[in-house]
């Protein structure tokens, strides 16, 4: 009788059970899309906040001093220790190798230019521009490309493996060369596959394959510094304090953290000779605005999840409410006040159920929308999540129909079914 | 009908109906207190949200530049071909960002240790870069010494007109206040190790001429930073004769308004090259234009559902007092005032609740200000105007929507209760 009860009840108020229904399944649409939102935005901004640049950078454990001016090094290039060009792949070795989204080995070294028969030194910087490496059976291209996206190419970027370099675009309109011209460098003819602006240095320099910034200076496989692009974890107390001074279990918290600090200690350890340490200016300040953005994201997903259980509330006190006629029937013929509640309860979980799944979907495609249209990538959704939605849904539907379900139950049957309340 | 009902019922025609139509308002709002409520409350939560998230949209840009702001200089200003600035390119700049941002003089040489080293030694002025620069990991900074050339709270330069308290030291003269420690410096940590890695006093040598320095504390950013010396300007101007060859710029505000800045920079000072720093202004554009982007998003989806849900409440309510409709039309109420009747309802509601919503909802936006941004969201009376509106659009359609339906079925049915 009870099931029938509740598929008879389904079948003939099918407009009001599609209206209550219907409410449910926004409440959880928005509900579901937000809160993946929520749970993914930290990492999509931090990609977007690499735009600004590497956060971290290798150089030499024993290196000389820097004497370097307005971005120029004016150190000679042959001065001071270098990193070996083959230990770099093992960055992507790292535990958390998954967090590093690129790097970019820089090699200064200062060459001859011949204009019109007139001598000049301008710097050269070798470099990766997206360079395929390999570390075990992992492949992955990496270079200034990904670490360094605010650098702008007129033309073409050079291949890694070719012998063509790019002219800064300040040092391009002083020497009058545009790209396709051949330019002689340190006596070799080269040919300038594209012009360079990048609003720094750079717009004074000439940039080059690695390899060949290596030819020129004579020293194979040496590498100046690496910037290292990663995703890091904000830092806190924790993370700044020094490994040295941890033992066991919490060492391994610290080194299991994706603190810039214990990703640079963990650069450090994998590359021989070498010291690894954060950009300050690029980490310190994206952990200040992650958790800025994350936290404003956050409380607006609670106002969305607020919103939405006040309209599923709104919604199914208002069906219920219809129904006053239908209950004092079910009064008259005899029934108690807990089988009428339960009757309510039962229909509330049930189309609870049904509005979160279909919201469920419905949401997961809408957070996959937002995240093409907005971020250019996927948003994921944890499986975990449907089950955490379900039970929301049904206890938000629970209580917003509860106060209604106790008007009903309490209303005097002879009143109720002559309409006047 | 009697003469007199006639003569009545013309006067009430053209009469005032307005005490009786408030009236009815009044009654209908007080009489079911319960139903009238939970829609006000609705309408009230509606607009609340709807307020708090649009001026939280309008006002989260500038929220988020200011932490921009952090990562240092957007403008850089250096001499023309490596030339130095003139004296008074730090008051012009000063002039134009007229309390817009803030700016800090950086003169380099590259100067020899006692055995020999070629360091880089940077003058500046300690209280500006520690605005400027915040992410530079300092332990002490050397901003009591006389020299600096400015206390804070003045950022007008003054190193020109400054007393300096050191004569300018010649070479091989001992300076006259040798019982001083030397001038106070800002070491890199690399730099440190090289130099003074007991931290003690040390002379530097550019030009024939020496200074001596004594380490006031050290600074550590992971770049060039760390391989430098920073001394005051005041002393570094004394000491090298070489005037400041960059001044680094935080400008705040839109990127309109950093172009326009820029502009005017390279108007008053036409000796130096206006270069913007595009890591910072394209990573800054693109992060707060994707945050606002999913902030619209979200903004839309909670705007919908809150108006869905008026929309529910209000119908159902409508819907609930089929019968006061009925009664008004079997006892003669015509289609435009019963429609003018419920809109009139309406149009009060929402625009109680939209003003009650407004209220609460700058008081959310005011919240989240605190606890996210430590800054309160300012107010922004342009929004009421568009809550308003929605509100009692919102209300007006539900309002409408099941009269309309009500309206071509008969009285005498809607009474009888089917």
């Amino acid at each position: 009788m009870f099931v029938r009860l509740v598929y008879e009840s389904f079948r003939r108020q099918k407009r009001r059970k599609l209206l209550a229904g219907a409410a449910i399944t926004l409440g959880v649409t928005v509900a579901t899309a937000m809160i993946a939102v929520a749970t993914d935005i930290g990492d999509k901004i931090n990609r977007e906040l690499r735009t600004i640049g590497a956060n971290l950078v290798v150089t030499p454990q024993e290196d000389s001093l820097d004497v370097e001016i307005g971005g120029i090094n004016l150190k000679p290039p042959t001065d001071g220790a270098f990193l070996s060009e083959a230990d770099l792949p093992k960055i992507k070795g790292i535990f958390w190798h998954n967090n590093i989204t690129g790097f970019a080995p820089m090699l200064p070294v200062s060459v001859a230019i011949e204009h019109h028969g007139k001598r000049q030194d301008v710097m050269m910087l070798g470099t990766y521009f997206a360079k395929k490496v390999a570390f075990g059976t992992d492949e992955f291209a990496t270079g200034v490309r990904t670490t360094h996206p605010w650098w702008h190419v007129s033309g073409a970027w050079p291949e890694d493996s070719s012998r063509d370099v790019l002219l800064g675009e300040r040092l391009a309109s002083r020497l009058d060369e545009k790209s396709g011209d051949v330019i002689m460098l340190a006596g070799r003819q080269l040919r300038v596959s594209g012009i360079l602006s990048t609003g720094g240095a750079e717009d004074d320099e000439v940039v080059a394959p690695l390899a060949l910034a290596q030819e020129i200076l004579g020293r194979p496989g040496a590498v100046r510094r690496v910037y290292v692009s990663a995703l890091t974890k904000p830092e806190d107390a924790f993370g700044r304090r020094d490994p040295k001074s941890l033992s066991g279990a919490i060492y391994d918290r610290w080194y299991c953290t994706p603190y810039p600090q214990s990703i640079a200690f963990q650069l450090a350890e994998a590359i021989p000779h070498s010291h690894a340490e954060q950009v300050r200016q690029v980490s310190q300040n994206e952990g200040a605005v992650l958790t800025r953005i994350e936290g404003l994201i956050f409380l607006i997903t609670l106002a969305a999840l607020f919103a939405s259980a006040l309209a599923v509330s709104a919604a199914m006190a208002t069906t219920i409410f219809e129904r006053r006629a239908e209950v004092g029937l079910m009064k008259a013929l005899g029934a108690g006040k807990l089988a009428i509640a339960s009757i309510f309860f039962a229909e509330a979980t049930l189309l609870a159920l049904i509005g979160g799944l279909v919201g469920f979907v419905v949401g997961s495609g809408l957070a996959h929308q937002i995240g093409h249209s907005i971020f250019n990538s996927e948003i994921s959704i944890q499986p975990v999540l449907l089950p955490v939605i379900l039970a929301i849904a049904v206890a938000v539907t629970f209580a917003g129909s509860a106060a209604a379900i106790r008007r009903a139950v309490g209303l005097d049957p002879v009143f109720a079914l002559r309409g006047e309340l | 009908m009697s003469h007199s009902a006639r003569d009545l019922a013309a006067s009430r025609a053209h009469g005032p109906h307005t005490s009786m139509f408030l009236r009815m308002l009044v009654r209908a709002a007080i009489l079911r207190r319960g139903r009238a409520a939970s829609a006000l409350f609705a309408m009230v939560v509606a607009a609340a949200v709807a307020t708090a998230m649009l001026n939280l949209y309008v006002d989260v840009q500038a929220k988020l530049r200011r932490e921009f702001r952090n990562y240092g200089a957007n403008i850089i200003l250096v001499g023309r071909d490596g030339t130095s600035l003139p004296s008074d390119a730090l008051s012009h700049v000063d002039y134009v960002l007229a309390g817009r941002g803030i700016a800090a003089p950086f003169g380099m040489v590259v100067a020899r240790t006692g055995d020999g080293q070629a360091i880089v030694v940077a003058g500046t002025e300690f209280e500006r870069v520690r605005q400027l620069d915040k992410w530079w990991s300092v332990s002490s900074w050397p901003l009591n010494s006389s020299s600096s050339a400015n206390q804070s709270g003045n950022p007008i330069p003054s190193e020109n007109q400054n007393p300096h308290p050191f004569a300018p030291l010649r070479a091989g003269s001992v300076a006259q206040d040798a019982t001083r420690m030397g001038h106070p410096a800002l070491i890199g940590v690399r730099a440190l190790a090289t130099v003074a890695p007991k931290g003690q006093a040390f002379d530097l040598s550019f030009q024939g001429r020496t200074l001596q320095v004594a380490p006031a504390g050290t600074v550590q950013t992971g770049a060039a930073e760390d391989s430098r010396i920073y001394i005051s300007l005041g002393d570094f101007v004394a000491w090298t004769g070489v005037q400041p060859t960059t001044i680094e710029v935080a400008a705040s505000g839109s990127p309109e308004e950093v172009a326009s800045i820029m502009s005017q920079l390279t108007q008053a000072i036409p000796a130096g090259d206006v270069r913007p720093v595009r890591q910072i202004m394209e990573g800054e554009a693109r992060v707060l234009g994707k945050t606002r982007a999913t902030l619209l998003a979200a903004a839309a989806l909670i705007i919908l559902t809150a108006a869905l849900c008026v929309l529910s409440t209000l119908m159902g309510w409508v819907f609930d007092r089929r019968r006061d409709f009925a009664i008004m039309k079997a006892l003669g109420a015509s289609g435009r005032l019963l429609n003018g009747f419920f809109a009139a309802e309406a149009a009060v509601l929402g625009a109680a609740g939209a003003l009650i919503g407004f209220l609460v909802g700058i008081g959310i936006a005011a919240w989240i200000g605190r606890v996210n941004f430590h800054a309160p969201v300012v107010p922004r009376l342009s929004v009421l105007p568009v809550v308003l509106a929605g509100s009692m659009a919102v209300t007006l359609l539900s309002a409408i929507l099941p009269i309309s339906l009500l309206r071509r079925v008969q009285p005498a049915v809607i009474l009888r209760g089917e």
